[in-house]
């Protein structure tokens, strides 16, 4: 009865009042949203009351007391639960920016491929695209870890690159590095960076002004390799390789040891993650290259540039701009895919800190809300960047 | 204007309240969780996805297994039949998230009792159904025969979410041992990821190694280490805040393991009616008003018996009979050496 009345009352009311009529909508969807969230927290608030639950992140600074099998920074169960967020947090960037890096190079490859003249390439190509993006990604992730892993030897018969890397079961074992005087490295490589900033600059001041092109690339490769290496030979740089060796530890167990083992859950996930995106990757490639009229190329090539100078001068910086934004939703799925790593024990943010903190503090709403945070935080912050990078390419209209 | 929104403002406040009475926490005096139970007509009880002699489904869906025997106890109590269950098979990571929230209502999934879980989580633990240790489990041909002749390097896979994890690190590291954890989320992985040679050893509470090591390959390269590195007193959970509720879970489980202690069985519970030892029978609901206590009828504890049997009975049936662990070893009632010992029922 009072609804009715009520709606009755309003409806006339506004009819009268079209300024009142724009505002009180908005007004109400407001106060409902408030309302929903303020009883949802409610809700939640008295629920723990009565099972005896505090809300808090005071459990962050606490000693953790787990240790994590992979991590870029130093870390073991002394350390705290804020501190095996960090090391979740890296490995997940970790695996992250590794599949974005394979997924683009893979996805330009075979999305360039699918257009080759060549049949049995451009059918190659189109056999993969079809292949990879149709199986569900955890389903390829168990493929690599479980099918792929059972397949790779015991460190004992490793397969062996060279007698200083090793191919087993329990992971890549490859050499570390170690330098001696690697500042000094460092900073000629800084330099030989700079320099080739300057060149470029004035390489395309040089051709505005005279048409005079200088061969950029060529001197920028040669600073690149002789500056830091003449600075290096003066400059006493060392460099010196930890290469794994085999250590028995039973009568049938081996393991490498030194060295640095790339561990196979990386590896599976890594792998997963890049074939499965580069295939989307690869359909944004060609979409991009074909959305370029043919007459562009025409005119490219009426002028004289040359097949490469084409695609480069041409044809890519237009595609681009087609192919950005469907790429930077690639790059986000494959940072939150990333997450799946939960399955085959990679200690990524969901398995370290959702998983194991989680467990062992109890503190599901404050840790899920930590995590959930986090992602949002990193495909947002991946967003800027790819929007930033496209208004660059964009046409600027005068 | 002003009549508006106060009329707005009352008719959102009546609906805020509406709702609250719903939904919200305000405890009855009797059991809560009782009644919903009685209402749904079934116990929801959180098990393990498949732990063979604890909680594990054949392929036909029926469940069988010494934590599933808890949640049919308490439905046998409750209800009066022990088929009225529904198993809510939980990964380690999510049971304490699915009983604190209210999606079941016991937890009996091997899992154990420590400080924290019982203190600090809105958890409280009614009993121990399986007093066990966590142990480790290697390749017989790799030679080792204890944990004393483990080196740093060794990799061990094991669940994420689990004491075991921590008390791997304890161990380890009280021994020196520079070790590689590799942690999964699901129990299947763990064994898959072993089996694979992905580690040297696969470390977890031992009758869960006794258990997972039917599912190996070639169980019978496999062996479980003699020591043992740590208490895990595994038992029924339930939510804090119905102590009702918490008591018959806790009776349910005691009145099965009083049963073994007075020869009580599922076949000699009628017959037993007419014994002339007084807590006989008030076990088999001839004597006393015990299931007033929680609102229930006197039969309570009889139903348990004759529809799961009693401990030793579910011991037998599961762990023995099934060849995972025939020995009893601690899970032996405290008159025969081991240390099963529950306060009376009177």
């Amino acid at each position: 009865m009072k609804i009715k009345n009520f709606n009755l009352g309003l409806g006339g009311f506004l009819s009268n009042n079209p300024k009142l009529g724009n505002f009180l909508p908005q007004a109400v969807t407001l106060f409902a949203i408030i309302f929903i969230i303020g009883f949802f927290t409610f809700n939640a608030q008295t629920n723990m009351d009565t099972r005896g639950i505090d809300f808090g992140f005071g459990f962050l600074k606490q000693e953790s007391s787990f240790d994590i099998q992979f991590s870029l920074i130093d870390y073991d169960g002394s350390y705290s639960y804020a501190r095996a967020y960090l090391v979740g947090l890296l490995n997940t960037l970790l695996v992250s920016i590794i599949g974005i890096f394979f997924a683009t190079v893979l996805g330009v490859v075979v999305g360039i491929s699918r257009l080759s003249s060549n049949y049995l390439i451009s059918k190659l190509a189109e056999i993969y695209v079809e292949i990879f993006r149709n199986i569900p990604l955890l389903l390829q992730i168990f493929f690599w870890y479980f099918a792929a892993l059972r397949a790779l030897p015991l460190p004992k018969e490793a397969i062996s690159f060279f007698d200083v890397s090793f191919l087993t079961i329990k992971g890549f074992f490859v050499p570390k590095l170690v330098w001696t005087n690697f500042s000094v490295l460092f900073y000629s490589l800084v330099a030989a960076i700079v320099s080739i900033v300057f060149i470029y600059i004035y390489g395309k001041r040089k051709q505005e002004a005279t048409g005079q092109r200088i061969p950029v690339f060529l001197i920028s490769v040669g600073l690149l390799l002789i500056l830091p290496l003449v600075v290096s030979f003066l400059g006493r740089v060392g460099l010196d390789f930890e290469i794994p060796s085999l250590v028995q530890h039973s009568e049938t167990i081996f393991n490498f040891k030194g060295g640095i083992n790339i561990i196979p859950e990386l590896m599976a996930l890594a792998l997963a993650l890049s074939l499965y995106t580069a295939t989307f990757i690869a359909e944004c490639v060609r979409a991009g290259i074909m959305g370029v009229t043919k007459g562009q190329k025409e005119a490219a090539a009426s002028i004289g540039l040359t097949p490469g100078q084409i695609l480069r001068l041409v044809v890519m910086p237009q595609a681009l701009r087609i192919i950005i934004p469907p790429t930077t939703n690639q790059y986000l799925n494959l940072t939150k895919n990333s997450s799946l790593a939960a399955a085959i024990a990679y200690p990524d943010l969901v398995l370290v800190f959702a998983g194991t903190a989680m467990m062992q503090t109890g503190r599901a709403i404050e840790i899920v809300s930590i995590t959930m945070l986090t992602y949002l935080s990193l495909s947002i912050a991946i967003s800027i960047f790819m929007n930033w990078y496209n208004k660059k390419i964009a046409i600027k209209e005068k | 204007m002003l009549r508006t929104l106060k009329r707005l403002v009352y008719l959102l406040t009546s609906i805020a309240l509406l709702v609250s009475f719903e939904t919200g926490a305000f405890a009855a005096k009797k059991s809560k969780t009782l009644k919903k139970t009685q209402k749904m007509g079934y116990v929801r009880c959180g098990v393990s996805q498949g732990l063979p002699g604890f909680s594990n489904a054949d392929a036909a869906g029926n469940w069988t297994g010494v934590d599933v025997d808890v949640c049919r106890a308490v439905a046998a109590a409750t209800l009066g039949d022990s088929g009225k269950v529904k198993f809510y098979p939980l990964s380690a990571k999510e049971r304490f998230t699915a009983l604190t929230s209210g999606e079941i209502d016991v937890l009996s999934r091997n899992t154990t009792w420590t400080l924290s879980r019982d203190a600090d989580i809105g958890l409280t633990f009614v009993g121990v159904n399986f007093y066990d240790g966590q142990g480790f489990m290697v390749r017989k041909n790799s030679g080792i025969t204890s944990t004393s002749q483990f080196k740093s390097g060794i990799s061990a896979c094991t669940n994420i979410g689990t004491t075991t994890e921590l008390n791997m690190r304890d161990f380890f590291n009280s021994k020196g041992i520079k070790y590689e954890p590799v942690a999964f989320e699901k129990a299947d992985e763990v064994v898959a990821a072993y089996d694979a040679g992905r580690c040297d050893t696969y470390t977890t509470d031992k009758s869960g190694l006794a258990a997972q090591r039917t599912k190996l390959s070639n169980p019978d390269d496999h062996i479980v280490l003699p020591e043992t590195i740590s208490k895990e007193p595994l038992g029924p959970v339930v939510r804090q805040g119905d102590s009702v509720w918490e008591d018959i879970v806790r009776w349910s489980l005691n009145v099965m393991i009083e049963a073994e202690e007075y020869g009580i069985t599922s076949a000699n519970a009628d017959s037993m009616k007419s014994s002339e030892n007084p807590a006989i029978k008030r076990l088999v609901g001839a004597e006393g008003e015990l299931g007033a206590a929680f609102g229930l009828d006197n039969d309570w504890s009889l139903r348990i018996i004759k529809q799961v049997g009693n401990y030793g009975e579910s011991y037998k049936r599961n762990i023995a009979d099934t060849g995972i662990l025939p020995d009893r070893g601690p899970n032996q009632l405290w008159t025969k050496g081991g240390i099963l010992y529950v306060p009376p029922a009177r």
